[in-house]
């Protein structure tokens, strides 16, 4: 009866039909968790959600060729489409809702007009996967300065904690504007064009600088706890090395709280760099990317409002599932939490 | 009490002066010129002299750092002027003073600030108090349900559909603006709504959220259970009991945003056209502006310190467990 599963009526009933007598398994809090996670349906529908976004991102260029557009070509401009005008004479798209039609999914843009639906999913393409290697590297930052923190103790972690401090009292959205033209400045001349590389790396080190706080902070206290009970104390006893605690022993049971804090970290980055891009020290022209879309969908708004709807809505729903997945995330590794 | 405010505002200047420090080295350490910068496209050697000399640029680097920092406790001289106490240093890009113009756009900043505290505190903490007291009601489902969609939008998906309905199509209102205050109330706060509400809205939906689940787990404390048992009407306990307890990653949250906020709301000021310290920044970034970037990164650290005291101050009024030490 000490099994954690027979506490729980229903999870029994989910498990696999059993065969002959009845068995008590064990199961790792993985696999709990993966149950746990698998009956609740809004989690299950918003992980679908998010996956889908990614695969519209991996699938940037496939889809753009199968619509029949690039997010570069100017359609309103190059003579090449001068057989089908997309744009009336004020720079505006023709036709309804910003330019719809066969050959321009989502409309297209005002005074360029370029494809708006290849626009979004190359943009979607750059914020995602930009935010995805960001959120990791500073997920495993913060990992290990936790680390360190909370398992030596003492000293070192009293000054990891002042630099800890030091960082969380930049003012973050300040030092992130003033930041990108300096930090681009340290790879190319400022008067020479900076080539996209360089501004995303440029965004990298940036968010990277100032993202890893939490992170550390979160792994300290959860290590700090760990570190005085009995299972560390056995180990440390039977001579482990520092290094092997924690790889065996503490690093296992901080991957629940790393998770859970990367399903919030990853749409907050991705926020993030949208923002950039918004305030116009991100991404510029005319590398297709989310956050360049609003700052641009802002300018039209007054003549052209439709340009904002699919990049908005598409926001929308890709944060709003994020949310939903992560509550869902924490409810399955944290079943006590209940909302 | 007083030993702390001394022991925390020594502190506070500490890392103020750390903070300038790391944002002016990292600043002179990219290899920008900015004399040639201001200087234009074809510019004599002369003239490139010039500008270094009025922007003291020809000084070695500590010799600027120090200027920089004696002239916000001393004031500074200038060739154009004096520059009195808390001085910033003068713009390399338009000349002004930094001071100045921070005073000059803070009260837009500071608008929208003050507005949407009122806002999602009375709002936001407010529409969560209920949610949590009605748990599992209609009223706590909607205002669930409201607020998750609501926190979804970003300002800049949400500003500019407001912008459409109220301004551009129907002309209910005009354009954003910030008029001062002191010269006619009633334009201030027409002038200053839209962008206080569009906000807000996306900030108070968060509040929502986060009060109702800190309320719902303070009501499952031993404490508030032990205060019904006792037999204390349901209002009481709510009021009395969770209340204070609830209230604390409330404050914290607070805390982060208004000092954030403080130091400019970047992308509502970007919105709705606003000139506030966040859109200064902006300027100083896009220009490379060193004295300008910061002068406002100096302010809005000043911000975070002052705000991180009063928060922890304020844990102690409402936790009497808490103690200042």
């Amino acid at each position: 009866m000490t099994s954690p599963v027979a506490l729980d009526p229903e999870l029994e009933t989910d498990a696999e039909p059993v065969k002959g007598e009845q068995k008590l398994e064990g199961r790792s809090p993985g696999q709990l968790m993966w149950q746990r996670f698998k009956r609740d349906r809004t989690g299950v529908i918003c992980a679908v959600v998010v996956i889908l976004y990614f695969v519209v991102s991996l699938a940037a260029p496939l889809l753009v060729k199968l619509s029949g557009t690039d997010p570069y070509t100017l359609y309103g401009q190059d003579p090449t489409y001068a057989d089908k005008p997309i744009l009336d004479q004020f720079g505006l798209p023709l036709g309804y809702f910003g330019g719809v039609s066969g050959d321009h999914w989502f409309g297209v843009e005002p005074q360029y007009g370029r494809d708006l639906f290849a626009m979004l999913v190359y943009g979607m393409r750059t914020s995602l996967f930009m935010a995805l290697g960001v959120t990791v590297l500073l997920m495993v930052t913060g990992v290990i300065i936790g680390l360190i923190g909370g398992y030596f103790g003492g000293r070192t972690d009293y000054w990891i904690g002042r630099v800890t401090d030091f960082f969380l009292s930049f003012p973050q959205q300040l030092f992130f504007i003033a930041f990108m033209p300096v930090v681009t400045a340290f790879f190319v001349d400022p008067r020479e064009e900076t080539p996209t590389y360089f501004r995303a790396l440029a965004m990298l080190i940036v968010l990277w600088l100032l993202g890893w706080m939490s992170m550390a902070r979160l792994v300290r206290s959860t290590v700090l706890s760990l570190r005085e009970r009995e299972f560390v104390e056995a180990a440390k006893v039977s001579g482990a090395s520092p290094g092997r605690i924690v790889r065996k022993e503490i690093l296992p049971n901080v991957v629940t709280p790393i998770l859970v804090q990367f399903t919030f970290q990853l749409p907050s980055t991705i926020l993030t760099i949208a923002f950039l891009s918004f305030a116009g020290v991100g991404f510029v022209e005319p590398t297709p990317d989310w956050g360049r879309l609003f700052a641009a969908a802002a300018n039209y708004t007054e003549q052209d409002p439709a340009f904002l709807f699919f990049p908005g809505l598409a926001l929308v729903i890709f944060v709003l599932a994020f949310n939903l997945l992560g509550d869902s995330v924490r409810d399955a590794f944290d079943p006590k939490s209940g909302r | 009490m007083f030993q702390f405010i001394i022991r925390r505002t020594v502190g506070a200047l500490v890392t103020l002066f750390l903070i300038g420090a790391a944002t002016f080295f990292l600043f002179v350490a990219a290899p920008s010129d900015y004399a040639s910068l201001a200087c234009g496209k074809d510019c004599s050697p002369a003239r490139l002299e010039d500008i270094r000399q009025a922007l003291g640029l020809n000084l070695p680097i500590h010799q600027q750092f120090w200027d920089f920092m004696s002239g916000i406790v001393m004031g500074r001289d200038y060739p154009t002027g004096h520059c009195s106490a808390p001085c910033l240093g003068q713009s390399f890009y338009s000349g002004d003073m930094v001071w100045s113009t921070i005073m000059d756009r803070f009260p837009t900043t500071l608008t929208l600030t003050a507005g949407g505290a009122v806002v999602f505190v009375i709002v936001g903490v407010g529409a969560g108090m209920i949610a949590a007291y009605r748990r599992g009601t209609l009223i706590d489902k909607v205002a669930t349900g409201v607020s998750m969609v609501l926190s979804s939008f970003q300002i800049y998906v949400l500003g500019p559909i407001v912008l459409l309905i109220f301004v551009y199509s129907t002309g209910w209102m005009d354009n954003p603006a910030y008029h001062p205050i002191t010269e006619d109330p009633w334009t201030w706060f027409t002038g200053m709504l839209l962008p206080v509400l569009v906000m807000a809205t996306i900030f108070t939906a968060q509040y929502t959220r986060m009060a109702r689940s800190s309320m719902i787990e303070q009501l499952a404390e031993e404490h508030v259970r032990t205060a019904r048992a006792k037999g204390m009407s349901n209002k009481y306990v709510f009021f009395r009991y969770a209340w204070r307890g609830s209230m604390i990653p409330i404050v914290t949250v607070l805390g982060i945003d208004i000092s954030a906020m403080l130091g400019g709301a970047v992308v509502t000021e970007i919105t709705f056209s606003l000139q506030g310290i966040g859109r200064l920044a902006v300027d100083g970034a896009v220009h490379k502006d060193l004295p300008l970037t910061m002068g406002v990164m100096l302010f809005g650290a000043f911000f975070i310190l002052i705000v991180n005291i009063l928060t922890d101050i304020a844990y102690a009024y409402i936790d009497p467990r808490v103690r200042l030490s």
